[in-house]
């Protein structure tokens, strides 16, 4: 699994660079698009997220201990977490910006100075926290299926690897946001 | 074979940590410190990681190829962008004479 | 000891191709060797459709004004012809066919570390093989493998988005694949075999792992980009946005020169495994070999921008990357030196796997010397998106390794099917292809010097004669590569039976029966050897 996070950070990494690039070459532009979002939602959302890590971290260590009910207990918050997370995410922000104009080829409808590079940050908004927001929701599907293994008793002190793999991946979500919150939300020039 | 298991208070400290940078991180995001702020929002969400990836992911305890693949998938994500940069920031160094565009028009003669 | 004896029928022995029948238990199979030879089905397909637009491009070439085709048709060609070679056949040939039969073997294992996932690799190999062919089928796409932006983002009205999802998919393919053969390279090798034992072909296939790792997931996302880009409208590489189309190329390029390695350096391991074999006598030089696969592997991803130097790119970094694209030269020459010394005083013997070795250590060099051409930033300047370019990662990708992979095939195949194949014929296929190879290949160098630019329908009339030279080699060349189908799969049936090592090669693959029952050893072998240990005690030959 560390190989294969290997290729995710690769992977965001082609994005992020992407992003370094065009916010040094507009600065002002992705500022002013960065104070559009809202801070508040997005701290909510991080803390919603390290929340999940927590309750995933302690889930493994409920099945190394071999205590089923625990892990299950700890798997189905970190899934509820999750889901928080993509719901304040899409239904709430994404919403937002949709609503208010800000969704480039969808729906954009700002037209001032500096409109076509606000409108690139936005598109890096949306495909970024989009990408993530993917990878959250297959993180869903693999806590749903370790969920229904743990309930047919499938895992023991001897044998939880799969409930730590996972873990792995889903900390490793967790991280790329941890670097997108402040990357987006918070260099924004705010004060 | 079980590996290490950690203590529910050490997890707990964590993510204390955890929530207390992301505090730190946002309110000094309202603060005027010119071009640090950059930097400071970058240096707390590496810490941040680091703590998910230490005692989350247990890496702490890990051998060290775990170490390596994500030291190197790090390093080679340094080298996209460092290179990239590299020539995106060095494009406009090229000194462009200001009279081109007349000897432009001598040459086509 | 082993036997003198050639076996009797094969037929009375179980092994992984009798072991069970059916096309559910070839479908739905995790042994490796079968899903190297779903592999192998699979390119050689691949294989034929690309040669197909290649040859319909060179027919049209034959004639200034083109003989066959309308530009936006032979735009199509090129593009198909280089995402179904680069793709769909180079990349995955030598790794997913011999690497996945011979990794295992190699190292004394059972199978690969993850065999399911290696079965769900082939899958999601042929799902993206399916949306390529749609692609295709639906249109073709015309931007060129390379999917330049802002032509494939907002101005091509081809199928460019189903080619870019079935290069994606097929994306995810390499990685599983470099994966299982990461894990299984460090934690499965049989006791005794350590890391400076291990043949060299599996150096080289780790190398290459590493390079799949690191480099797929950033042409993911880059096509991911220009997709989104196309579907949404929006403009993250097009200029009057503010967007900036040589970070296109940039983020592109980071994957896919790197992807020219993936393709040279397994053919190189296996004319490491050739050499030996075939001058029966210890490789020069086995650590130096070795750690220049690892450092090919490193450097390749610092020298990307020399496909840029003329696109816009700083001249400050173009420099760079020159100074860098020479330092890689270096770990390759390395190796050309020591398979030369290799054969020097050796017994060498010239059957048809030699024989593709030989044409790869001659071909890869003059390819290789004209990369240094091209890594010198003032002589791109004039012959960046000429015929020279094309001659340069022809000599490298079919003189390199095309060649390896035959040669390869060749060697293993008795290994891999039980049988023999004619060695009269073999010979004689790498003749014709090595003759063909040239004729086409070495004109396109003096055609691009002289100016002639690449991806054009339509010529200038003074290069007509160098291009129907090209043509007319590119026909024995294709007859060259149909003639090894016939008489491989004659073999199947009617070849020989070989033992279980006919070449009295040192390796541990040659230490298990010929076709290896499916858990490949019967007990685990401990290696008490060097690699290549010839001439330290009597070789068998079965």
């Amino acid at each position: 699994m560390w190989v294969f996070l290997a290729t995710e950070v690769m992977f965001f990494g082609g994005l992020f660079t992407a992003y370094i690039i065009y916010r040094n070459f507009y600065l002002s532009a992705f500022e002013a698009g960065s104070r559009l979002l809202n801070v508040k939602i997005g701290a909510a959302n991080t803390a919603v997220l390290l929340c999940s890590s927590l309750t995933m971290a302690l889930g493994v260590r409920a099945a190394q201990l071999g205590k089923k009910k625990l892990l299950i207990t700890f798997l189905v918050l970190t899934l509820l977490l999750g889901l928080a997370f993509i719901g304040i995410k899409l239904g709430l922000e994404w919403r937002h910006d949709y609503l208010e104009g800000f969704a480039p080829g969808v729906n954009w409808t700002f037209h001032g100075p500096d409109s076509r590079h606000l409108e690139l940050f936005f598109c890096f908004y949306f495909f970024l926290t989009g990408i993530h927001a993917l990878h959250m929701l297959i993180g869903v599907g693999i806590l749903t299926t370790l969920i229904i293994m743990a309930g047919r008793g499938r895992f023991s002190p001897q044998r939880y690897n799969p409930v730590e793999v996972s873990g792995l991946y889903w900390h490793f979500v967790d991280i790329v946001w941890i670097f997108l919150y402040p990357l987006l939300y918070l260099i924004g020039g705010r004060y | 074979m079980v590996g290490h298991i950690v203590h529910t208070r050490l997890y707990i400290l964590v993510f204390a940590g955890l929530i207390g940078l992301t505090a730190l991180t946002t309110g000094v995001a309202f603060i005027d410190l010119g071009k640090w702020n950059t930097l400071a929002a970058l240096a707390i969400a590496v810490c941040k990681a680091s703590l998910v990836v230490l005692f989350f992911m247990h890496l702490r305890w890990s051998s060290g190829l775990m170490r390596m693949v994500l030291l190197a998938a790090f390093v080679w994500f340094a080298i996209l962008v460092v290179l990239t940069l590299s020539d995106e920031f060095t494009r406009q160094w090229t000194p462009v004479p200001s009279n081109w565009q007349a000897r432009m028009q001598q040459n086509i003669r | 000891m082993g036997t003198a004896v050639v076996e009797p029928g094969i037929e009375s022995r179980v092994h992984y191709l009798n072991a069970s029948y059916g096309i559910k238990s070839w479908l739905l199979t995790t042994d490796h060797k079968r899903i190297a030879m779903l592999y192998l089905a699979s390119i050689t397909f691949f294989f034929f459709i690309g040669g197909a637009a290649a040859v319909l491009m060179r027919l049209n070439l034959i004639s200034p004004q083109g003989a066959l085709l309308e530009p936006a048709t032979y735009n199509k060609l090129f593009s198909m012809h280089g995402i179904i070679m680069v793709f769909f056949f180079l990349i995955p040939s030598i790794p997913a066919v011999l690497g996945n039969f011979l990794v295992p073997l190699m190292i004394g294992a059972r199978d690969l570390a993850f065999p399911r996932l290696n079965l769900l690799s082939w899958y999601i190999f042929m799902v993206g093989g399916l949306f390529t062919l749609y692609a295709v089928i639906a249109g073709g796409v015309d931007t060129g493998w390379t999917f330049y932006t802002p032509l494939s983002t907002t101005y091509a009205n081809t199928q460019v988005i189903s080619a870019a999802l079935g290069v994606f998919i097929a994306g995810f393919s390499s990685i599983l694949t470099g994966l299982n053969f990461v894990v299984t390279i460090h934690k499965m090798r049989a006791p005794g075999l350590t890391w400076f034992r291990l043949p060299l072909f599996l150096w080289a296939i780790y190398a290459t792992s590493i390079i799949q790792i690191l480099g797929t997931p950033v042409l993911a996302i880059t096509l991911t980009l220009v997709a989104l880009e196309r579907v949404f409208h929006v403009g993250v590489f097009d200029p009057a946005v503010g967007g900036d189309p040589i970070l296109f190329q940039h983020l592109f390029w980071f994957y896919s020169h790197p992807a020219v390695y993936i393709m040279i350096l397994p053919s190189m391991g296996v004319i490491s495994e050739l050499v030996t074999a075939f001058s029966k006598k210890r490789i020069f030089g086995y650590s130096f070999i070795a750690f220049s696969s690892v450092a090919i592997a490193v450097i390749s991803f610092l020298v990307w921008g020399h496909h840029m130097f003329v696109a816009g790119q700083s001249i400050y970094a173009g420099i760079v990357f020159s100074v860098l694209s020479f330092l890689v030269a270096i770990p390759s020459a390395v190796k050309v030196f020591n398979w030369t010394a290799t054969l020097y005083k050796g017994s060498v013997s010239y059957q048809a796997p030699m024989l593709y070795a030989l044409g790869f250590i001659g071909l890869f060099t003059m390819g290789g010397l004209t990369g240094l051409f091209l890594a010198t930033l003032a002589v791109d300047a004039h012959v960046h998106g000429t015929y020279f370019v094309v001659g340069h990662f022809h000599y490298i990708m079919v003189g390199g390794a095309v060649m390896g992979y035959l040669g390869g095939i060749h060697y293993w195949w008795p290994k891999i099917s039980g049988r023999m194949y004619p060695d009269g014929w073999a010979r004689l296929s790498a003749a014709i292809i090595f003759i063909g190879f040239n004729l086409t290949f070495f004109p396109q160098y003096m055609l691009g010097y002289l100016g002639m630019p690449r991806r054009y329908a339509v010529y200038a009339p003074e290069f007509q004669v160098l291009n129907v030279m090209s043509s007319a080699g590119a026909s024995i060349l294709g007859v060259g590569y149909l003639i090894p189908l016939v008489y491989m799969v004659w073999s199947m049936r009617y070849g020989p039976v070989a033992g279980p090592n006919p070449w009295g090669a040192k390796g541990l693959e040659w230490q298990t029966p010929s076709p290896p029952p499916t858990e490949n050893f019967e007990e685990t072998p401990k290696v008490t050897e060097e690699a290549y240990a010839y001439g330290t005690e009597e070789t068998q030959v079965a």
